[in-house]
């Protein structure tokens, strides 16, 4: 991209410089990004000497995407606003996603207590004390049909953050669609459903890897002939990163996951193009800002690469990684928590800045409770002013030519290269879990992280820096209702009750025979839905033919 | 007993799969001299006691970001208390208000430390709390 003569002039200049800023005192801070690359204090054409406009980054909406998935990205659309929340029973998060809606969110994402997440039903003896105090206890259709009560379904889009449940909770929602009239083929959402980053990093998984591979492939070919709008998985980063890896490492094992249910997909029988368009990804939004959107940018590069060269996808759908944004909680702090929303205003702005297609900003509180409603509102307003009144959402990817920018994106797709290749040497993304490879990682970046921080080494405004003393907490959290245990017990008695005891036994039977015999799995899940057969009930029969995981902790 | 070396179980209980904070803390025990054993995720109060009896532990560490300590620290204390190990001591950390910190350690449960804590504070706090003969 530049000239030969020109580059060796630079160099001089460069050289000059190099001479005269060396003899100037540098801040006794620590130059490197979070994750621990060196920073050098200035970029020059130098640094990106080799960067070809075509063919490293194009235009937006074409390969390699580096610029933007979509061709005129924000001044077409603005990306999703969509606050990830849920808390105690379907009737609290329902009131919850009508005040949102109403506050201009422009999508639904629901978050999930841990019995659910967990496949338990809020009555389950493991779940006692846990019931709705991270999220919304859905324990049988009757809980989802209360939680989408006045929720126009043919007009809004979900996503639920739900993994190893996955299809039940889909079948769920596909079942309130019935309910509502609404046709399967207009449904729009997404499922988490990204098992593997279960094992590295959230570790919200039931069964063990081989069965729930299994599992993702049924619904990817289901949703492909019945549910097309809908995005299977959400190839997830944002959980690594908040386990505590570097963005590098969040960078190639997210993509590694995401490949691997690429090759699953071909290997289940399928055309790449069947449904690779609705796969989707989703990462973190961490607080170095220029490492942040470079991942982003050479998340869309790699992808598309690989999309296209490795897996011969032809379909250009296939190729274009599209993402949702989480700011990160494990930036935030518990001192001084309105620091918390300049944090979050930071983030969301790489996010923006990055291309993505949906964006979820944190609130202030959430190192203490789950939003409070003034909390939330804040965060929506974050992205409500960036998209109205900073101008960033007016030029597509502006920060495209920086040498810093370009510097770093090049940078970031090499150290996620030399990861694919480390977990190809391993046996694939299975073996390399199994030997415990990503989990070792990312214990060792979450150890040098906060050895940094207690050396005073990385500076955490109001945390080792800057702290105020004797610090009086003075804002109001959420505090989820006990009785939300008591009410989910008397509900589940009822549809328990209430329901048809032989369409309920047909529904488990036909789930554990297909269990058996491998044929497609989501049918039987949406019976079960409609049967009101309970949560726990449905994926206890998976439990007895599939078997449950159990890790070898790595510390 | 008296350990040459203050004994500590690590332990993860009920639903709550989040154990980055856990891992750090049983690191910097571990490389500050303490014999470590880290339960891993998903245990169940009695587990968790079960394994404190079993590895003779000086301390139990829950380490909670669920909601769930209310219910779980105090379960881990009685049952503790049952079986005649009412000298272990239990701290922990996580997502704990401080009105309900000072609930706990009405009923007996040590310092807890909640997000800012410092590694070394644990450390220095466990080494003070347990006598031993290091």
């Amino acid at each position: 991209m530049f000239d030969k003569k020109e580059l060796e002039k630079i160099a001089r200049a460069k050289a000059a410089w190099d001479k005269k800023a060396g003899e100037c005192r540098e801040r006794d801070a620590l130059f490197e990004t979070v994750s621990g690359l060196p920073v050098a204090p200035l970029y020059t054409p130098a640094d990106v000497a080799g960067l070809d406009y075509e063919r490293d980054l194009g235009v937006p909406g074409e390969y390699p995407y580096t610029r933007g998935v979509q061709a005129n990205m924000y001044r077409g659309r603005l990306w999703t606003m969509r606050q990830f929340s849920g808390f105690g029973s379907a009737e609290d998060t329902n009131g919850r996603y009508k005040y949102l809606l109403g506050h201009g969110q422009t999508g639904l994402s629901v978050a999930f207590d841990l019995p659910t997440i967990m496949g338990r039903d809020s009555d389950h003896p493991y779940a006692r004390g846990e019931v709705g105090k991270c999220g919304v206890a859905i324990s049988s259709l009757a809980d989802m049909e209360v939680l989408f009560d006045g929720i126009p379904l043919a007009e809004v889009s979900t996503s639920m953050t739900i993994n190893a449940p996955a299809a039940l909770l889909l079948a769920y929602y596909v079942a309130v669609g019935e309910k509502q009239g609404v046709d399967s083929r207009i449904l729009r959402g997404t499922i988490q459903n990204d098992i593997l980053k279960e094992y590295i990093a959230q570790k919200t998984w039931i069964y063990p890897p081989e069965p729930s591979m299994r599992i993702i492939t049924d619904i990817m070919a289901y949703c492909a002939a019945e549910v097309p709008k809908w995005n299977t998985i959400s190839i997830s980063g944002y959980h690594i990163r908040e386990a505590g890896s570097t963005a590098a490492q969040e960078l190639a094992f997210t993509l590694a996951d995401g490949f691997a249910y690429v090759e699953a997909g071909i290997a289940a029988g399928m055309d790449v193009d069947t449904f690779a368009p609705r796969l989707s990804h989703f990462f973190n939004a961490h607080l170095d800002f220029f490492e942040e959107i470079a991942k982003y940018r050479a998340a869309r590069r790699i992808w598309a690469k690989r999309m296209k060269n490795k897996y011969k996808a032809r379909d250009p759908r296939s190729w274009l990684m599209r993402f949702h944004t989480q700011t990160a909680g494990c930036s935030l702090t518990a001192q001084q928590p309105e620091n918390n929303i300049v944090r979050t205003a930071i983030e969301a702005l790489a996010g923006v800045l990055g291309g993505t297609q949906s964006l979820h900003t944190n609130s202030m509180d959430e190192t203490m409770a789950l939003p409070s409603e003034k909390a939330v509102l804040i965060a929506l307003r974050t992205q409500q002013v960036i998209a109205y009144e900073s101008g960033v959402a007016n030029v597509i990817d502006p920060l495209a030519g920086s040498y810093y920018v370009e510097y770093l994106t090049n940078k970031m797709e090499e150290e996620a290269e030399e990861y694919f290749d480390k977990i190809e040497a391993l046996g694939g993304v299975l073996k390399a879990i199994e030997k415990g490879f990503f989990q070792k990682e990312i214990a060792d970046a979450a150890y040098d992280y906060q050895k940094k921080i207690e050396q005073g080494k990385r500076v955490q405004v109001g945390v080792n820096e800057f702290k105020l003393d004797d610090e009086k907490i003075d804002i109001d959290l959420l505090k989820v209702d006990p009785a939300v245990e008591e009410h989910q017990n008397k509900r589940l008695a009822k549809v328990r009750a209430e329901r048809s005891e032989a369409e309920w036994k047909k529904a488990l039977g036909g789930m554990r025979q297909a269990a058996r015999d491998g044929t497609n799995l989501m049918p039987h899940f949406l019976a079960c839905a409609r049967a009101y057969a309970t949560l726990g009930e449905t994926l206890d029969v998976l439990r007895e033919e599939f078997g449950e995981y159990k890790e070898t902790p790595i510390y | 007993m008296t350990h040459k070396r203050i004994r500590v179980l690590v332990a993860k209980p009920g639903l709550d799969g989040h154990d980055r904070g856990a891992k750090v803390v049983a690191r910097a025990l571990r490389d500050a001299g303490m014999e470590v054993i880290y339960t891993g995720l998903h245990q169940t109060p009695e587990a968790i006691v079960e394994a404190a009896l079993q590895e003779d532990v000086d301390v139990v560490g829950l380490s909670i970001l669920s909601g769930a300590h209310m219910t779980m620290f105090p379960r881990v204390r009685e049952l503790l208390r049952e079986k005649g190990a009412e000298h272990v001591l239990i701290t922990g950390g996580g997502i704990l208000p401080e009105d309900d910190i000072a609930e706990l350690q009405k009923v007996g449960i040590g310092r807890l430390f909640t997000p800012g804590a410092v590694t070394d504070d644990i450390v220095a706090y466990i080494k003070e709390a347990v006598p031993s003969e290091n």
